[in-house]
């Protein structure tokens, strides 16, 4: 699972801005007209709850972004945007419910009639289908459909980009060889996937894996018709099973999806497809794009990565109404580099804690609204093992910075006059320098001289990733960002934590945390399918990487999101990273 | 001395050109054109397949676009041949230009036609599609642009250049300076600040498309023309206006109005046509760095350029598509000399194909 996606899915958001460079305030007076008679449905009135609840159907839903979906083939797509939106044209066997908030993360029965049977070894998964299930040609959707696009996972030297954790888990040794080198007649070779009837399929796993039907909820747990299968170019033209199919798509510029006639309702309780049409332009000026949401051109941004600076400024002042503040699964944090001395010693890892000026941060990246509230937990709060714990009283101090206990702690390490190192920073991710900058200020007051070392935000996983350059270039620190795959202590921690996840490059595990309790806690948690045990397992895992000081969480990040006044049906899922459930949403007038 | 750096460029033979010796010529010219393209191409190769081995960093990773396991990186490696020695993989994309390209990994097979500039596997298309997608924008941006800021730029420094040390004259060059001094990203988003968002008198069509009426192009890229000419225009009255107050202080043109010549045709005829020569040299340069893609007014404007095409395969990490715009950049760069070379003839007299 050393995917280093979250990092990318970042990067893809906050790609590089040229017209960013300039505030453009000045010119955002447009909308004068607007004022005082803004009929929006409330500030934050999309979280937790549905706004303009609807069933009207027709209408044009349209999106802009900045940024082009990685990839429309649903075995490839790995940005968190594409999961989302992806939904209008692919089912998958199971999915995340369509309700508001953290009741998003509940899985439900989508191509499945609900969620699995699971033995009582954990080992098999069986799912009956619904009956009515089509393709956009009007063809059955079958259990052998589902079973060919997973075994399309395996064929990596073609479907390259998406997640692999249903092929590492059902085929941790690699044995099956992918669909396009199958020689059995039905290209349906994989042992692990049994298909007894056209209504019914099984899972053998290995061995239990508590978050499996995560796995299937992803796209890359979605069907694909075998004769409709293109290789590598399905991303230009995928084949529906879904509500919606695609009309045409221009990669980098333009995709529309209009009604797929052939699906039936009736086989389908989550998707109330509202919307005639569907259009996504991709549009790279991204305060441009603000200006033209705020104008009513576009009713949402489909990135979902929040407004620039000057799109926010003009939408909370003007049309505070139309706005959410919404809590992202994101967490901004310094890895402390077990390897680089005295970063070995916990100690100086806790004067670092203690010298960090939490508000300060926070100030640097928007403050509390535009960049979030201040962490104290390894997990997001979206992620069972999130907990208050606050041996550092972060919380209490407001975020304030305590150096005297530092300077007590670097005594304790044997550094009583403070230490030097260097930290990096992407710059490609907006204001990261800046606030690595901010921590080295905050650091130098209790004698902890850090040396800020920018880096490429795309070259990463060579850089931080390599504990090699790592140690080469003398890093003891890395800022960066991170969120889940999934909504589970596995899907969001395990690369971050697990000593079995150190690579030689593409590592996340930046603080080389080499942990055996760590490790065990991992194992225990992913056997077990009660979720309630996995739950206080992963709390315990979080006490004792903050006792041990091994990883600094700092902001969990918020985001400031455009709710286009015309949406109907419009909230908040936890399940997609606080972006708006775009398979719900419909549009008035 | 802009004359200087114009006479480089060509040869001053006495002896009259006949028409074989304008083929000898042309032929000539385009086969540096050919072997200057050649470098080019070898130097990007170096800079994409070669620095970063040098580096330490893996190309496959590069080329693969997106997060991928070893596996698929293996087989991203077999598909592009980046397993082969550097010299066949230059030779296999050169070749790929005329002949076309089978990117082949086992049961996999893409096929990317002639002109094969490579193939890009963020989009899963010939990054000549994506190129050939981009040109009318880029083209239709630069020539409108160009004609806009040649003739204005031109008008102004000849005014400035006759009126000097007028209040026009000192208005236009403080005008000038600003023009120069201001960044498209700035002047771009203030016109569309005013034109588009505050008086709603233009509706920039997003991601320009060859299926638009010639109305909405026109529209669409009015703003960007003028925004772009701007910049540019500045420079050629400043340079315009120096260039001709040194050809108007020359002898012959003291000459041509001592034969009692009148000034419009000192001026027009004589003057302009000699200070033409530097200006034409910067004017092929700029116009052929500009049809490679106006990145930063592409990227404002949204138009689906090779500027943008760029940059969003930067963003991606589609250094097939980056490879391909630079490498046709350069070729334009290269085609707009070779034209303005020639034109030379037609606007100095004193130059001679040879």
């Amino acid at each position: 699972m050393p995917t280093g996606f979250p990092k990318r899915r970042l990067a893809a958001g906050a790609a590089l801005v040229v017209a960013a460079l300039v505030s453009t305030t000045a010119c955002g007076g447009g909308d004068d007209d607007n004022d005082g008679k803004d009929k929006g449905a409330g500030y934050n009135a999309a979280l937790n709850k549905v706004v303009n609840a609807s069933a009207k159907k027709g209408g044009t839903l349209r999106f802009v972004g900045k940024q082009d979906f990685d990839s429309l083939d649903p075995q490839r797509t790995y940005y968190g945007m594409t999961w989302d939106f992806m939904r209008f044209f692919t089912r998958t066997l199971v999915t995340y419910d369509t309700k508001p908030g953290a009741a998003s993360n509940k899985l439900v029965g989508d191509l499945a009639t609900g969620p699995a049977q699971v033995s009582a070894d954990g080992k098999t998964y069986t799912y009956k289908l619904r009956d009515g299930l089509t393709w956009e040609d009007g063809s059955k959707l079958t259990s052998k459909d589902i079973k060919y696009g997973i075994e399309r996972i395996w064929a990596t030297d073609v479907i390259t980009g998406g997640p692999a954790y249903i092929k590492q888990t059902l085929d941790p040794k690699g044995e099956y060889k992918g669909p396009y080198k199958d020689k059995s007649k039905d290209k349906l070779g994989l042992k692990a996937i049994q298909t007894p009837d056209d209504q019914t399929i099984v899972f053998k796993l290995p061995k239990p894996n508590g978050d499996f039907e995560q796995f299937l909820a992803m796209p890359t747990g979605a069907p694909v018709k075998a004769d409709k299968d293109t290789g590598a170019k399905y991303t230009q033209h995928p084949f529906s099973s879904g509500p919606y199919k695609v009309k045409s798509y221009n990669a980098g510029k333009s995709l529309a999806l209009v009604r797929n006639t052939a699906w039936k309702k009736a086989s389908d309780p989550i998707r109330p497809a509202l919307p005639d049409q569907i259009t996504v332009t991709i549009s790279a000026n991204l305060e441009e794009n603000d200006k033209k949401l705020m104008e009513g051109d576009y009713d949402v941004d489909v990135n979902g990565t929040g407004m620039t600076q000057s799109g926010r400024i003009t939408a909370v002042q003007d049309h505070r109404a139309d706005v959410d503040n919404i809590q992202t699964s994101f967490v901004r944090y310094v890895a402390l580099v077990h390897a680089a001395k005295p970063l070995d010693n916990v100690h100086c890892r806790k004067a670092v804690f203690y010298a960090t000026d939490f508000a300060g941060l926070q100030q640097t990246r928007g403050g509390a609204i535009a960049g979030g509230d201040i962490a104290n937990s390894v997990f997001p709060k979206s992620i069972p093992g999130y907990s208050d714990y606050d041996p550092y009283g972060i919380l209490a101090r407001k975020g304030k910075a305590d150096i005297a206990k530092a300077k007590d702690e670097l005594k304790q390490c044997g550094k009583p006059g403070g230490f030097s190192t260097k930290i990096t920073a992407r710059t490609n991710n907006p204001s990261e320098v800046d606030t690595a900058e901010a921590l080295q200020a905050q650091l130098a007051k209790a004698g902890i001289k850090i040396e800020v070392d920018s880096i490429d935000g795309a070259q990463s996983s060579s850089i931080t990733g390599s504990p090699k350059v790592v140690k080469e270039r003398g890093y003891g620190m890395t800022m960066s960002g991170w969120g889940p795959d999934f909504p589970t202590g596995q899907g969001y921690a395990q690369p971050l934590f697990d000593s079995r996840f150190i690579f030689d490059n593409g590592n996340y595990n930046e603080s080389q945390i080499k942990d055996k309790k760590i490790d065990g806690i991992f194992d225990d948690a992913i056997a077990t399918t009660d979720k309630a045990k996995a739950k206080s397992l992963y709390e315990q895992m979080n006490k004792q990487l903050i006792d041990n000081a091994d990883w600094m969480p700092f902001i969990y990040e918020k985001n400031i999101s455009w709710r286009g006044p015309r949406l109907t049906n419009v909230y908040s899922s936890a399940a997609y990273n606080g972006r708006y459930d775009y398979v719900s949403l419909g549009v008035a007038k | 001395m802009a004359r200087a750096a114009a006479g480089g460029s060509h040869k001053e033979a006495p002896a009259a050109a006949g028409p074989r010796t304008v083929l000898a010529y042309l032929i000539r010219r385009l086969f540096a054109v050919l072997i200057m393209v050649l470098v080019v191409l070898l130097a990007t190769f170096t800079v994409f397949y070669m620095l970063p081995k040098w580096a330490g960093q893996d190309i496959a990773v590069l080329f693969a676009g997106k997060a991928t396991g070893a596996e698929q990186i293996e087989g991203i490696r077999t598909k592009l041949g980046l397993d082969q020695p550097v010299l066949v993989q230059f030779w296999d994309f050169v070749k790929g230009i005329p002949l076309g390209r089978d990117y082949a990994n086992g049961a996999d097979v893409t096929h990317c036609p002639a002109p094969c500039f490579g193939y890009s596997f963020v989009t899963e298309k010939p990054v000549w599609d994506t190129l050939k997608e981009a040109m009318p924008v880029t083209g239709a941006l630069a020539a409108g642009a160009a004609i806009l800021w040649l003739v204005a730029g031109v008008a102004t420094g000849v005014v400035s250049a006759l009126r000097r040390g007028s209040l026009w004259d000192r208005a236009a060059m403080v005008g000038a300076l600003g023009g120069v001094s201001l960044p498209v990203f700035f002047t771009g988003m203030v016109a569309m600040g005013i034109f588009v968002h505050n008086l709603g008198w233009i509706h920039i069509e997003d991601g320009l498309n060859t299926d638009d009426s010639i109305g909405v192009w026109f529209e669409t890229l009015l703003l960007p023309w003028i925004v772009l000419a701007l910049l540019n225009a500045a420079m050629y009255a400043r340079l315009t206006r120096a260039t001709m107050l040194d050809v108007l202080g020359e002898d012959y043109i003291r000459t041509a109005r001592a034969k009692g010549l009148g000034e419009r045709a000192v001026i027009t005829r004589h003057a302009l046509r000699s200070a033409m020569t530097p200006i034409l040299t910067v004017f092929g340069l700029d116009l052929g760095a500009l049809l490679g893609g106006a990145v930063l007014t592409e990227s404002t404007f949204n138009l689906p350029g090779l500027g943008l095409a760029a940059v969003q395969a930067i963003s991606s990490h589609d250094l097939p598509v980056i490879l391909g715009v630079t490498l046709f950049a350069a070729l334009a760069i290269a085609v707009a000399n070779l034209l303005v070379d020639l034109l030379y003839a037609v606007i100095d007299p004193r130059v001679r194909l040879g």
